[in-house]
């Protein structure tokens, strides 16, 4: 084969391939990706047993501990709509009132379950903005 | 001192700028006066920048709360030790760490190649004072580390408890200096490009700095790793978190880097691809640096909705279209002086590794961003970690394989003697492994750990022959004794058998981590004194609970609150761990006693840590039964204050309350929720990163002068001659 004939022939080679993994990346990401909602958008649509990521600040005061499980509210980050969530297991350090958190929910009930070791709470004092 | 600080950071901007305008016309006119006058330039910006440090520091290590930021970010409990770091926990102490360390590295560069590369240099020049002046522009407009209090405060907020870790330290000055370093090789990428010089000067004048960039960097983010282990009561010491992976980018792409060149050096083949590589590196370095302040991604790492979002935006678009453009144009002088000749050599090899880096690094920034670019199509979703482990792991499987076999392999095309002298014990070996933990280890369950396992065995079989046989070499030549023999091989190739290091403390650090992520046991449980809980082989008795109050300095730190827990294991005791959980006083001036508990916690945690296992523990106290006497301390304290009794009078039932609520709390039986994780060769991990760290200051340590490098090439020759006729 000539050299150039071969070049065309490994670029076609090279880009569908990269094209085929390029696709395979972006299906196993939408099928293995969660929504992200925030709490105001929970209350309005949330369908049972369905997963959500949900972002939001802790409520000043709401933080609850019921036997193994940590009660506490979640509401927008700029805003006041908030959601009820009982969360089981080790909650992170920097979790506190006030505090932004992420954290992966279902509904149940009138409430929303934390998924287990999905709770990610914000580090505080590092690079926050200017008030 | 802060006006002085101030008028250093003006004096920076000022200087960056001129470095910036000298440099450029420098270029134009080729003028050696005025190159040297921009070199100088950026020596000059390293020393101002060095004063304002100091300056800052100084405020730092005096409890100089006239300064917002050391009001901000420490007190007078914080430890020395962590006052001297909390100078980079700022948003403004951080930036001005950034450039400080840009300033020395580009002097370095900068002083190290000034007689090399002339017509590069100034363009370079302009590239690095180009950066020092976008950071020193946004430390003098946007976030002054120098801003005074109208009224100073008597006390700090104290250091974010989190960050009181060694490795906190060291971490970001590491971090920082990766991502400056790789601005080196940007800068002259850029050079070469402007002024046509894309051979391979550019790559060999800068190559230390990528390694040292790489080094550094990859250090950075292992320090990182480890506290997250030590520190955040997780227990984990990766999570995929945006801020961690915008590290991870410029390392990726860095590591492709450093291979890649080797191919330019010896064959003059991927030219393209190497000025690609290294522009998109320095463009990560600076995405990294913009992530951590944006707020643009849901990360662990709160960094607010900063106003520094904008200029970065800017800066990364301006350098995606000069790069871009530049490589467009100068792509006629970037053409391959030759041609893979065989799929099944030592640059195909390098290729293929190549595209695996690339290709993670593309997979990291996709699920990274994945946020941004679903939320474009009209609903914002995100990627967890098991995402990232599902893509990332085979990845890292087929590089630790590539890295076994490139050393193996000759250049250019591989020939059954070859495969059969070099691939054949190592290869054994791996089958040996994989054989031996599939029939007595119990992993042939997790093929994919099984698989490293292998792989990992396979190339340290290989570095270990080329070892071997190196020294035997020089044994054949020196009569040296093995100790010999290798410092001697070492120490005359320093770039190959660094490299090798580097490839083993790679492979120890991946079978940590997959040996930890496969067989991991962990739980999470609620005990009172006297419960057990059982968790894989080990028995964790809750046998008392702790507390106790921290003074330092005749004032009250913190609260500790804990447990003692005897772990055993088959009826034998190990040891007695006693985790705590350090509370950190709010600003609460009404509520004194209860605002010890509502500020920021820390866990401390205790493990059993041991070559094989690791036996991790972390507790967080249920404080539910003890907020009823904080409000009683609380409301007395209040009292006191209302009827006019003196402060240290207020001070002392402070005390006392706070001692009798922790001393009820040691008597009483408080649940207590416990993280208990049972993890095997976690401690590999960080060896891991120590071998890395050794062989990378080993790659980095000065070649023998241009002298001895020629004893050497002879030397070379007559070890091949010798071993020709073996």
């Amino acid at each position: 084969m000539d050299p150039a004939r071969k070049r065309r022939v490994r670029l076609v080679v090279a880009l569908t391939t990269a094209l085929l993994l390029a696709g395979a990346l972006v299906y196993t990401s939408v099928s293995a990706s969660t929504e992200a909602r925030s709490p105001s958008q929970l209350l309005a649509s949330a369908a049972p047993g369905r997963s959500y990521q949900v972002t939001g600040k802790v409520v000043d005061g709401s933080i609850r501990q019921r036997g193994a499980e940590t009660l506490f509210r979640v509401r927008d980050r700029n805003g006041s709509a908030s959601i009820p969530v009982a969360y089981t297991g080790a909650v992170p350090d920097p979790f506190a009132n006030g505090r932004e958190v992420i954290v992966q929910v279902h509904k149940s009930g009138n409430g929303f379950v934390g998924e287990r070791d999905t709770l990610v709470t914000k580090c505080p004092s590092k690079f926050t903005a200017k008030n | 001192m802060a006006t002085l600080g101030r008028a250093c950071l003006i004096l920076a901007f000022v200087i960056a700028l001129y470095g910036v305008g000298a440099g450029l016309v420098a270029w134009r006119s080729g003028r050696r006066d005025i190159a040297a006058s921009a070199r100088r330039s950026v020596y000059a910006l390293a020393g101002v920048l060095t004063v304002a440090m100091i300056i800052l520091e100084s405020a730092f290590l005096r409890d100089d709360f006239s300064f917002a930021t050391v009001a901000g970010h420490s007190s007078h409990t914080t430890p020395f030790f962590y006052k001297a770091a909390a100078v980079w926990s700022s948003q403004e102490g951080s930036l001005l760490l950034w450039v400080w360390l840009l300033a020395i590295w580009s002097s370095l560069a900068l002083f190290l190649t000034r007689k090399r590369m002339r017509d590069v240099t100034p363009v370079a020049t302009a590239v690095l004072a180009g950066f020092a002046a976008f950071f020193a522009g946004l430390l003098v407009f946007f976030a002054s580390p120098f801003e005074v209090l109208g009224a100073v405060p008597a006390d700090g907020s104290g250091l974010n408890p989190l960050l009181r870790h060694p490795s906190m330290m060291i971490h970001p000055p590491m971090l920082y200096s990766g991502y400056t370093l790789f601005t080196v090789p940007f800068a002259f990428a850029i050079g070469a490009l402007v002024t046509r010089r894309v051979d391979a000067e550019w790559i060999t004048a800068t190559r230390r700095f990528a390694l040292a960039a790489w080094l550094f960097l990859g250090i950075g983010i292992i320090l990182g790793a480890r506290w997250s282990y030590a520190e955040l009561g997780w227990g984990g010491y990766w999570a995929w978190d945006p801020v961690e992976n915008a590290s991870l980018l410029p390392w990726l792409t860095g590591t492709a880097f450093i291979h890649s060149i080797m191919i330019q050096e010896k064959r003059g083949m991927l030219k393209v691809w190497n000025v690609s590589l290294v522009l998109a590196t320095g463009i990560l370095a600076i995405l990294g640096t913009f992530l951590v302040r944006s707020g643009i991604l849901d990360s662990i790492h709160a960094f607010g909705a900063s106003t520094l979002g904008v200029p970065f935006v800017v800066l990364i678009v301006f350098l995606l279209v000069l790069s871009i453009g530049l490589v467009a144009w100068r792509s006629s002088l970037l053409r391959s002086e030759h041609g893979i000749d065989s799929f099944l050599s030592r640059e195909a090899a390098f290729l293929f590794n190549n595209l695996l880096f690339v290709g993670m690094a593309f997979v990291v920034f996709f699920g990274t961003f994945f946020p941004l670019i679903t939320e474009a199509f009209g609903e914002r979703r995100n990627v967890g970690p098991p995402w990232f482990d599902r893509i990332i792991v085979p990845l890292a499987i087929g590089l630790v394989g590539l890295a076994g076999i490139a050393p193996l392999i000759s250049w250019r095309r591989v020939t059954r003697g070859n495969l059969r002298r070099n691939v054949a014990v190592p290869l054994g070996f791996g089958v040996l492994v994989a054989a031996v933990l599939t029939a007595v280890g119990g992993v042939a369950h997790k093929p994919w750990a099984l698989a490293m396992f292998a792989l990992a065995g396979f190339l340290i079989a290989g570095v270990v022959q080329e070892f071997a046989r190196g020294a035997r070499a020089r044994r054949a030549m020196s009569a040296d004794s093995w100790p010999l023999a290798m410092v001697s091989l070492v120490r005359r190739n320093r770039r190959r058998y660094g490299g090798y290091m580097v490839h083993v403390g790679i492979a120890t650090l991946f079978v940590g981590v997959a040996a930890s992520s496969a067989f991991q046991h962990a739980r999470d449980v609620r005990m009172r004194p006297g419960d057990t809980a059982h968790i894989n082989g080990y028995d964790v008795r809750y046998a008392k609970p702790l507390g106790r109050v921290v003074v330092r300095d005749g004032r009250v730190e913190r609260i500790d609150l804990g447990s003692q827990l005897v772990v055993s294991k088959g009826g034998h005791v190990l040891r007695t761990l006693s985790p705590t959980r350090g509370y950190y006083p709010a600003d609460a001036p009404f509520a004194p006693v209860s605002g010890m508990f509502s500020g920021e916690p820390e866990s401390q945690v205790q493990m059993i840590a041991g070559l094989r296992r690791d036996f991790w523990t972390a507790v967080q106290p249920e404080l539910g039964p003890l907020r009823r006497d904080m409000a009683l301390y609380d409301k007395a304290i209040r009292v006191l204050a209302q009827r006019g009794a003196p402060v240290d009078k207020q001070v002392l039932a402070f005390r006392i309350g706070l001692q009798r609520i922790v001393d009820d709390y040691a008597s009483g039986r408080p649940y207590s929720t416990f993280r208990l994780i049972s993890s095997p060769l976690v401690a590999w991990i960080w060896i891991g990163g120590i071998i890395v760290f050794g062989g990378g200051l080993v790659s980095l340590w000065p070649a023998p002068d241009g002298a001895r490098r020629r004893a050497t090439a002879g030397y070379a020759a007559r070890v091949a001659r010798e071993l020709g006729r073996a």
